[in-house]
């Protein structure tokens, strides 16, 4: 095969994030302030018992409350991002990838790789929010697109988990041009009827929304998610009034027709599970996924 | 003359002023022989002047009141053009046009982001800032120009989509990248040319083309020069820097294989020979259509798919 296949266990653990936990074992909610026992909170899936508050999750975590326990097989990580703009701003744009290179373990803002889902075999993609905001550069157009070139050539159905501000401003027009290009991979995907799923998670935004996450046969949303083409603060200057409660969540962009299903974290899984049975029987490859989930 | 002038152009306006005090006295061998002299200077420094623009110069230069926006392109270039409205949806966007026209003998699809030539047109217009309902209707115009077997020939110039509250109810994200994807699949040549202001999402969701085009002195880029200076330096102040920085010219975006050639401006800007822009534009709508016409549909779409196939930079390191 063309692609490398090594076994999904070398991410990194959220280091900073738990920092703030003292000795790890109380969470703090960040919408709600409650406390729990940290353990609870990670068994909950990061979701506040109290409020529902869904916290962000790093690509690593989703993968794991995703797909089937040690199913994921990356491919294509040896593409890193570049800098062909020689971009600095109070930083050369070369120093700040090897920033969030040394603090995510990953070389861009996206993991691809395949997966099961409840026994079927998915192409996937999961997008990661700490790696300069899960913005789309060269190296997110170039994973996303061989991720549905394979998707085509093995006939999986793609889950794709965005998280993300949107384009990668340092890498400039070419950042822009990965729009086309992911969305020039979603019309293949399209006419060669391959079922198509994104999850959008807490921000998914700009470039990101105005290609590849909204072009989904499903567009799947987690509650309360900031999801939109142009940035809040953006429309308040322009337009200078209060913006409705809610505006941009995900429940207002359902209402307003452009979700199919707002779900709450426990239910994803279960859904796309459904979802692939409806659209994709014939990836069903393990009777055992669902098991394998529910023991572990 | 009337045209609004910028700091970089002061020193050829001074020699224009002295030139036409020459002008107005009354003429001896003498003073015609230092008119030719300051005539001769004048061409110099504009070469000089306008031959080394900054991308910042540049990016004025696009946003001049009097540059001529879609349709004044549209009106000169094609005969019997016919504007129709709206996306048969929501309502009729003014901040893009729509219509048919012909090219020489040629029926065609046109497509133009409208700007206004004050402020009260600027209003009517959106200052060329499209809604959802605008990318619909461009998509709608476009389904048609492929049902009919009509070229498409796009106009860009637009400060950016409209970040408002009806436009993301109304699906501004969802707009444009359906208008993306589907423009992969449209049937007949789309030729792009930017010929202002190619701001982000908001050119892109009616800039994907068989080929794309620029104007010497447009430019194109994820985000403004003063959106990426708010961002990265918190300074509006900043926009000259970034506009370096990001790369957004003609010439770059030659570089970075993102555009097919650079249409070539007079001296000065479009804005300062109208006419003879259009005589430029026209030579290149021309050429690419005969390239482009011949193609049979297959080839002209996977073409089209691969041009933005190979778009990006990275490295692919697959020792380690
Ligand atoms: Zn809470």
């Amino acid at each position: 095969m063309w692609f490398r296949k090594r076994k999904y266990t070398v991410l990194k653990p959220p280091v900073e994030r738990r920092v703030e936990i003292p000795d790890g074992l109380w969470h703090k909610c960040g919408e709600c302030l409650a406390i729990t026992l940290a353990k609870d909170f990670e068994a909950n899936q990061k979701v506040c018992p109290k409020c529902g508050h869904h916290e962000q999750m790093n690509s690593s975590e989703r993968i794991i409350s995703t797909f089937d326990p040690d199913s994921f097989e990356e491919d294509n990580e040896h593409v890193k991002p570049a800098d062909p703009l020689k971009f600095f701003d109070s930083k050369k744009y070369s120093d700040r990838l090897v920033i969030y290179q040394k603090k995510t373990g990953m070389n861009d803002a996206i993991v691809t790789g395949t997966a099961l889902c409840g026994g079927y075999r998915v192409a996937a993609g999961v997008m990661e929010f700490e790696f300069v905001g899960g913005s789309m550069g060269s190296v997110v157009g170039e994973k996303m697109t061989r991720l549905m070139e394979r998707a085509i050539k093995e006939r999986l159905p793609v889950i794709v988990i965005c998280a993300s501000g949107g384009a990668r401003m340092q890498e400039g027009i070419l950042s822009l041009m990965q729009m086309a290009k992911t969305a020039m991979a979603c019309a293949r995907l399209h006419k060669e009827r391959i079922p198509y799923f994104t999850v959008l998670t807490h921000p998914t935004t700009a470039g990101v929304m105005a290609s590849f996450a909204s072009l989904g046969d499903m567009v799947i949303a987690e509650p309360n998610a900031l999801i939109g083409f142009a940035g809040p603060r953006v429309i308040q200057q322009t337009i200078n009034q209060v913006l409705p409660k809610g505006f941009q969540k995900s429940e207002f962009v359902k209402e307003h027709g452009f979700i199919d299903i707002v779900l709450e974290r426990k239910d994803l899984r279960p859904t796309l599970i459904n979802l692939l049975s409806f659209f994709a029987p014939w990836a069903k490859v393990s009777e055992s996924g669902e098991k394998k989930a529910e023991s572990a | 003359m009337g045209l609004a002038t910028f700091d970089f152009e002061k020193p050829i306006l001074e020699v224009e002023r002295q030139i036409e005090d020459l002008t107005s006295q009354k003429s001896n061998p003498k003073i015609s022989r230092k008119i030719t002299e300051l005539e001769k200077s004048l061409h110099e420094l504009k070469v000089q002047i306008y031959g080394n623009l900054t991308p910042w110069q540049r990016v004025q230069l696009a946003r001049h009141m009097a540059r001529p926006h879609s349709l004044d392109f549209i009106k000169a270039i094609f005969t019997n053009w016919t504007e129709v409205h709206g996306d048969r949806n929501f309502s009729d966007d003014k901040a893009v046009v729509t219509g048919f026209g012909h090219f020489g003998e040629r029926p065609v699809a046109i497509i133009g982001q409208q700007k206004g030539k004050d402020t009260k047109e600027n209003l009517a217009r959106n200052f060329g800032m499209m809604h959802p309902e605008g990318y619909r209707k461009a998509m709608r115009l476009m389904r048609t120009g492929e049902k009919f077997n009509l070229p498409i020939i796009i106009f860009i110039d637009t400060p950016g989509a409209y970040p408002g509250i009806g436009a993301e109810e109304r699906g501004q994200a969802e707009a444009i990248a359906r208008n993306i994807r589907d423009m992969f699949t449209i049937e007949v040549p789309i030729i792009v040319i930017i010929i202002g202001e190619g701001a982000s999402g908001g050119a892109l969701g009616i800039g994907v083309g068989d080929v794309v085009l620029m104007l010497e002195n447009a430019w194109y880029c994820v985000i403004s020069p003063e959106g990426c200076a708010s961002i990265l330096w918190r300074d509006r102040a900043m926009a000259a820097r970034s506009a370096e920085a990001l790369k957004l010219t003609a010439t770059d975006l030659l570089d970075l294989k993102v555009i097919d050639e650079t249409i070539p401006e007079p001296l000065g800007g479009a804005h300062r020979d109208p006419a003879a822009t259009y005589e430029n534009v026209r030579a290149y709508i021309a050429k690419y259509l005969e390239r482009l016409t011949p193609l049979p549909v297959p080839d002209l779409l996977n073409q089209r798919a691969l041009k933005y196939r190979e778009m990006g930079v990275f490295v692919e390191d697959t020792k380690e």
